[in-house]
């Protein structure tokens, strides 16, 4: 449920580093809390974003939420696949359900973030 | 998913637990949201069959010899076409035309009338129903008395038929009847919330799991699923039917919102009943209308609606719509905006995005 390669938030996004291009998108708790996902609002590319930062919203039949940045960078890529099929997150949350890939400008802020074993504690333990 | 102790728990919490549902509070009421998922549960009503757990919607009885006055007062619809085992849509009005509640006015005899209200306002309806009753009638909040179970669907009567006695495939739209489901005691009507054909089933609170367990066993080759309230909330809004608390409330006429096919003036006096006459005569300012997203986004309960830049209303409900694939939603709007194809903008996190007043119900089963 939580790929070991990955590194997680708090607020249930992942980010998978490969080079300098870090692609984003929301952990499978995350899908399953929201339930079935109707709409996602994407970033502009060119866009520069903190740590933390809010970048896009995800609509579920119920609920609005918001998606914040792992680290800081630069959008470079949006999932356009996502504007018809954002049921994509719920089914691939971690392939075709990505949602931003960045250029990341610091990597050194990946420390801070969670690896699959700690993220998997934190979810059980609630997560929020 | 934390539910507090102090939440109210019906007599089927223990089965929405087995079928690992999301549990919510709802009006001070632990209440499954989901159980399988909102859109796939949505689709199963209208495919075949759904059952709801609504116990938590109140139950009054209005009875006495002057029972019939009491409800006409009350009320605008006129409950003296009703017949006994008859049902109808009404409210109780304030006195500027506005809903204290929308309920469901069932005639079990001449001196006695079965309502049924929305749960966050159980108690205060029978307050108020109290407070404007007429001599020769009484009041009794009979809340606890009974579960409720909603069976919708174009399966629904095959499936309650393999259950009951005396039949109720027969029964017609709006008409009730005391019955034997599964070998229990319980109150049959053909009504609902979702714009399907289908029943509410009223029981006992110890009876509604034996029900509830013989239901989803019955229907299991039909293909019926439990439904949460998060389907109930998509169904009931692609059928146009209103929600209080939402849609209106005691800030809005029955007029304003949509609602003028339950104001009978014509049956006599009732509380709201020259407020609406003149509101009538002089028009409305604003109307519920339905819309539709053209542009992507997903309007929600609260979010302003534009016109030329202005705000001019908001949106009272929003939803994706499961059965329609579109984004839809109801807005209490200017007349001057109100016409289908009318364009009005939602206004979603700051940013206008254009959507169309549309024909209503978006949802109309194939009779």
């Amino acid at each position: 449920m939580y790929p070991d390669n990955l590194k997680y938030t708090k607020d249930h996004e992942w980010i998978d580093l490969k080079g300098e291009t870090g692609t984003i998108g929301v952990s499978h708790f995350a899908q399953k809390e929201l339930g079935d996902v109707v709409f996602v609002e994407l970033p502009e590319v060119g866009r520069r974003l903190k740590q933390g930062e809010e970048f896009g919203t995800i609509e579920s039949v119920k609920a609005v939420s918001e998606v914040y940045c792992p680290v800081s960078g630069e959008v470079i890529e949006v999932n356009t696949a996502l504007k018809d099929h954002p049921e994509l997150v719920n089914q691939e949350p971690y392939g075709k359900g990505w949602i931003v890939r960045i250029r990341v400008s610091d990597p050194k802020e990946l420390a801070g973030l969670m690896d699959a074993a700690s993220y998997g504690g934190y979810v059980g333990q609630g997560g929020h | 998913m934390t539910a507090s102790a102090a939440l109210r728990k019906t007599p089927l919490n223990a089965r929405h637990r087995a079928l690992d549902a999301r549990l919510v509070d709802f009006a001070g009421w632990e209440m499954p949201v989901q159980y399988r998922g909102v859109i796939e549960e949505h689709l199963a009503v209208r495919a075949s069959a759904g059952l709801f757990d609504v116990s938590h919607m109140g139950e009054i009885v209005v009875r006495g010899p002057n029972a019939l006055q009491a409800v006409q007062r009350l009320t605008p619809n006129d409950a003296g076409k009703l017949r006994d085992g008859q049902a109808q849509y009404s409210a109780l009005t304030t006195p500027s035309g506005s809903p204290v509640d929308d309920v469901m006015v069932h005639r079990v005899a001449a001196d006695q009338f079965f309502l049924c209200v929305n749960a966050a306002n159980d108690d205060k309806d029978f307050s108020w129903i109290r407070e404007h009753l007429v001599p020769g009638a009484q009041a009794e909040h009979v809340s606890e008395q009974y579960a409720l179970m909603a069976l919708q669907g174009p399966a629904a009567s095959r499936i309650l038929s393999l259950l009951t006695a005396p039949s109720v495939a027969a029964l017609p739209a709006f008409s009730f009847v005391d019955a034997r489901v599964a070998g229990r005691y319980a109150r049959v009507a053909r009504t609902g919330y979702t714009g399907e054909d289908g029943f509410e089933i009223y029981c006992s609170p110890d009876d509604a799991p034996a029900i509830w367990d013989a239901l989803l066993d019955k229907g299991k080759h039909s293909g019926i699923e439990p439904i949460g309230l998060g389907a109930r909330d998509t169904l009931r809004l692609e059928a146009c039917l209103r929600l209080y608390g939402n849609d209106m409330d005691e800030t809005t006429t029955l007029l304003e919102a949509g609602l003028g096919w339950v104001v009978k003036p014509d049956k006599g006096d009732f509380i709201g009943r020259e407020a609406l006459m003149k509101q009538k005569e002089a028009g409305t300012q604003r109307r519920l209308v339905g819309f539709e997203m053209v542009e992507r986004g997903v309007a929600r309960h609260g979010y302003p609606v534009a016109v030329g830049g202005q705000t001019v209303g908001q949106v009272t409900s929003g939803t994706y719509a499961p059965s329609l694939r579109k984004n839809v939603g109801l807005a209490y709007v200017p007349a001057a905006s109100s016409k289908v194809g009318d364009e009005i903008d939602i206004i979603i996190r700051a940013k206008p995005v254009r959507a169309r007043v549309a024909r209503t119900p978006f949802y109309k089963r194939e009779k």
